[in-house]
């Protein structure tokens, strides 16, 4: 898709040679010192020497990763062993982000396809009523899905009241409460990419296999999928990446127990820990983790020549 | 290079800023959540022509923490527990005052001028009291709950359902206190104790937080909930069948401050403020909302009778509750690893 | 020929549809309901009433979030204008300005804000204003938000802008307009529905933000968002379920406005 971006204008007008380069230049200054210069000097901080209670010194220390890295001990004199903690937490994150990029591609293909195979109206309200939720205020979809599966919250009530159960069934607080938050929250991001990939589907292909006795799963598996890859893989970037940043989830849902990296960054600058040089190296690795997730998925573009 | 892109800057902000900001006639409050009532606010704005804005912290490091990261010069008073104003003062972020710069100084009770952490009151007034213990909900536990077991080695019933504050002073604190060895110890093997304690109590917590602590009672969240003691009263007036526990090893006593922060913007409406809450209708105002107790003489008369009659204001004579101190850089290290070792 | 079965159909797929329809809708639904219920403890149910919108207008907090939400309109509304900007000029220097060295460069510097997590940008931009000594306040929560607003307004934009041929605008150009004339009274027009939904979007994506403000507002500065969350902290309270309604409505009164717009716009370009 990227690539088509930039090639369209290519063959067309260029009504604007010449100077129309410059028009970029106020994209160039705002993000660039205000995101590329705020990295970089986020990448210095890093490196720099954690101030008792809270601040930074300017000297160079490599403490913060040594803490991401090494246990030494509660007087930080033992032997450095490997400090799983942060490790785990990572690990933790990345794989509840996967999960739930899973549960919302299982989700959000079979809707996705639905709708864009409607036609006329009844396509437009079905797509209309799946936009919604994607333009509703996140914080205010996760308050209330931590309203919905309370203790005392509107689930358990109506369970108990039916005589479903005589317990509440415990959720709030718990890795499940964050697992369904994080897919509840990103599902619509998942929906969307692909439905414009299925839109853009040649039913031709499926037709030809039909005709050549393929089954409607084989066709999904050879043909469909293959060619809706792009909005699927963009769908799933979508989800993946601000899962892996997540922090409502984790702080409303998790009980800011079942920390996740964002958390874990978080407390850093907002909570008791004030570790800014720790907060600035957590935040690197992650970025970092992104970067290589999406240098794969340009690759992946290329090869399938989209680029 | 530096300092040229710090002059851009500074530039840019200000064209940006101008015309918004006026210094004269406003005052910047960092306080706790859930502490002050709105109409108190409203009460000094009308009287003085001044505009209030307030931002809320919850825990006596968070506020520390963002201070320190470069919110100085941004508020005109804040207000830090006990051992924090010690902090703040040692880290030179206070402002002082002269006493007779505060007309309503007199009606500081006498005890509370002469206080360790700010001796003679050089920066900071008193604002309330109170303790810090836990309450248990009664429907769910009937035993006794008079011992800090309750939090750190819990009966069965109450396992997995217990919310702990967020807040390492307090929290290490009480863990000290369980213990018997003293707070800030420098012993080796008394700190490994306390680390050992927390980390195995903590399989028992089902969430850390102080803004949610009385919701998380009022809702059933939790069974058992570290908690102030006016803010368990508030949950207890919330419907909550709860009861706050004395713990027979002790519990912690604190006294919450307004201090006048270094670099005010506001400095003289910072201190009309600090003269304001002297006056007893105005502290007993704060009590009346907040459910602690004020520092100032002559406000018992102006105190409903469920607050000045509350369980959680009245502590019984035995035991006596105990300071959070502040502890050497060194020992703070250790708890601060300690403390990480428990959140991650 | 004779088809063994409907290509298009698969079965199940209705089903998982109105499943994720089902989970998407029942929390903001839920909460929609017990915006009205009449009583004190958000869980019990008391009858039908407005009183909680009522103190969403009038009561004791409402002060607060009006200025919040006026904070947030006002930072919505200038970042939302402002990003739409550079990115309209951002997208006809990438897509009618030929090619020129850095071009992809610039794509991706578009995007950037997009792929750096929002917890990082949080981060950075924090580090980035109490380094050089910039006060958090209006003006750094105005910044942040613009930088992230840009890529959401560039990708309807250049969108649209793909769809228009540049034959329209060297067609007025053979007839004597000169470049600006060219841009404002050819291209411009085209534009508006490309150019309408990425404000609207960039617009909603401002007000959405929680995270970045959290990290860079001032002193006595909230959001809708972050007065939200502070409020929320201490307990859901029926008053924040009122609020929250009235924002549902707010987005998908949006949606619908932005729909039309597409249609429109859709009608005139085919």
């Amino acid at each position: 898709m990227a690539g088509v971006i930039q090639a369209g204008g290519q063959t067309k007008s260029n009504t604007y040679t010449g100077f129309g380069p410059l028009l970029l230049l106020p994209s160039w200054l705002i993000i660039g010192f205000f995101l590329l210069l705020p990295v970089g000097m986020m990448l210095i901080y890093s490196f720099l020497t954690k101030e008792f209670r809270g601040g930074v010194i300017w000297e160079f220390s490599l403490a913060a990763y040594d803490q991401f890295l090494f246990d030494r001990g509660l007087f930080g004199d033992d032997p450095p062993k490997i400090e799983w903690t942060y490790i785990g937490i990572f690990w933790r994150s990345i794989w509840q982000a996967g999960l739930a990029t899973v549960l919302c591609l299982l989700i959000g293909f079979p809707t996705a396809w639905f709708i864009a195979t409607r036609s006329g109206v009844n396509k437009s309200i079905w797509l209309f009523l799946v936009t919604i939720p994607y333009w509703v205020n996140l914080l205010i979809r996760t308050i209330s899905m931590k309203f919905l599966i309370r203790d005392t919250g509107p689930i358990n009530e109506w369970l108990m009241a039916g005589g479903v159960i005589s317990e509440p069934i415990h959720m709030i607080n718990t890795a499940f409460a964050v697992q369904l938050g994080l897919f509840y929250s990103y599902l619509p991001f998942m929906v969307l990419p692909i439905y414009a990939s299925v839109e853009r589907y040649n039913f031709a292909l499926s037709e030809a296999a039909a005709d050549l006795y393929a089954s409607r799963w084989t066709t999904l598996r050879h043909v469909i999928l293959p060619s809706v890859k792009p909005g699927i893989v963009a769908g799933c970037i979508l989800v993946f990446v601000p899962s892996l940043g997540a922090f409502l989830a984790p702080d409303l849902l998790g009980g800011a127990k079942n920390f996740m990296i964002g958390s874990l960054i978080e407390e850093q600058f907002k909570g008791n820990a004030g570790n800014w040089p720790f907060g600035a190296a957590a935040s690197m690795i992650l970025l970092s983790l992104v970067l290589i997730a999406l240098m794969f998925y340009a690759r992946s573009q290329r090869q399938q020549g989209h680029f | 290079m530096n300092r040229k892109l710090k002059t851009t800057v500074a530039a840019v902000a200000l064209a940006l800023t101008a015309g918004t900001a006026q210094a004269e006639g406003n005052l910047s409050i960092y306080h706790w959540f859930e502490y002050i009532p709105q109409e108190l606010l409203d009460k000094f704005s009308e009287q003085h022509g001044v505009t209030v804005t307030m931002d809320t912290f919850d825990s006596n490091e968070a506020m520390l923490a963002s201070l320190k990261a470069g919110k100085m010069g941004s508020y005109d008073v804040a207000v830090p527990g006990d051992y924090m104003v010690e902090i703040m003062a040692a880290d030179g972020l206070l402002d002082t005052f002269e006493s007779s710069e505060l007309s309503n100084f007199g009606n500081i009770m006498p005890e509370w001028v002469d206080v360790g952490f700010d001796k003679g009151r050089k920066s900071s007034i008193p604002y309330q009291w109170g303790s810090t213990s836990f309450s248990v909900n009664r429907n769910d536990y009937t035993g006794d709950i008079n011992t800090l077991a309750m939090i750190f080695d819990p009966p069965e019933e109450v396992q997995g359902k217990i919310n702990v504050l967020d807040s390492q002073g307090e929290v290490l604190a009480l863990a000290s206190i369980y213990l018997g060895i003293p707070q800030c110890t420098t012993d080796r093997d008394q700190l490994k104790q306390l680390n050992e304690l927390v980390q195995n109590a903590k399989p028992h917590w089902a969430s850390f937080g102080s803004d949610v602590a009385k919701d998380v009672l009022v809702s059933g969240d939790a069974s058992v909930g570290m908690i102030w003691s006016g803010f368990s009263a508030k949950a207890r007036e919330e419907g909550a069948n709860i009861e706050y526990a004395y713990p027979k090893e002790g519990y912690v006593v604190w006294m919450d401050n307004v201090v006048l922060l270094k670099d005010a913007p506001n400095r003289d409406n910072a201190l009309k403020f600090m003269n304001f809450l002297l006056e007893p209708e105005n502290a007993a105002a704060v009590t009346n909302f907040a459910q602690y107790t004020a520092g100032v003489s002559n406000t018992t008369e102006l105190l409903d009778d469920a607050v000045k009659n509350s369980p959680e204001s009245n502590p019984p004579a035995q035991p006596v509750g105990t300071f959070v101190m502040a502890c050497s850089e060194e020992v703070q290290k250790v708890y601060d690893t300690i403390w990480t070792n428990l959140k991650k | 020929m004779a088809k063994k079965f409907d290509i298009k159909r698969f079965p199940g797929f209705l089903a998982i549809t109105c499943l994720c329809l089902f989970l998407l809708y029942t929390p903001l639904l839920v909460v929609m309901v017990y915006s009205f219920n009449d009583s004190n403890s958000i869980t019990n149910w008391g009858g039908l009433s407005l009183r909680w919108y009522e103190e969403v207008f009038f009561g004791v907090e409402a002060p607060k979030f009006k200025k919040a939400a006026f904070n947030s309109l006002t930072i919505a509304l200038c970042a939302a204008t402002t990003a739409t900007t550079i990115a309209l000029c951002a997208a006809v220097a990438i897509l009618r300005a030929g090619r020129f060295r850095g071009q992809g460069l610039s794509f991706g510097l578009i995007n950037l804000p997009l792929m750096v997590p929002e917890i990082v940008t949080a981060v950075a931009t924090l580090i980035f204003f109490s380094a050089i000594g910039f006060k958090a306040g209006y003006a750094t929560i105005l910044i942040a938000h613009i930088v992230f607003c840009i890529p959401f307004a560039y990708l309807p934009i250049a969108a649209r802008m793909q769809g228009i041929e540049g034959s329209y605008e060297q067609a007025a150009q053979d007839l004597y307009a000169t470049r600006w004339e060219a841009f404002r009274l050819v291209l411009l027009p085209l534009m508006m529905p490309g150019i309408i939904s990425g404000f609207l979007l960039a617009f909603i994506i401002s007000l959405d933000d929680f995270i970045i403000t959290n990290f860079v507002k001032g002193a006595g500065i909230e959001t809708l968002p972050t007065a939200i969350f502070g409020s929320v902290k201490q307990g859901i309270k029926p008053n924040i379920m009122a609020i929250s309604t009235l924002l549902l409505l707010v987005s998908a009164s949006f949606v619908t406005l932005s729909w039309f717009i597409n249609r429109k716009g859709g009608e005139n370009s085919s």
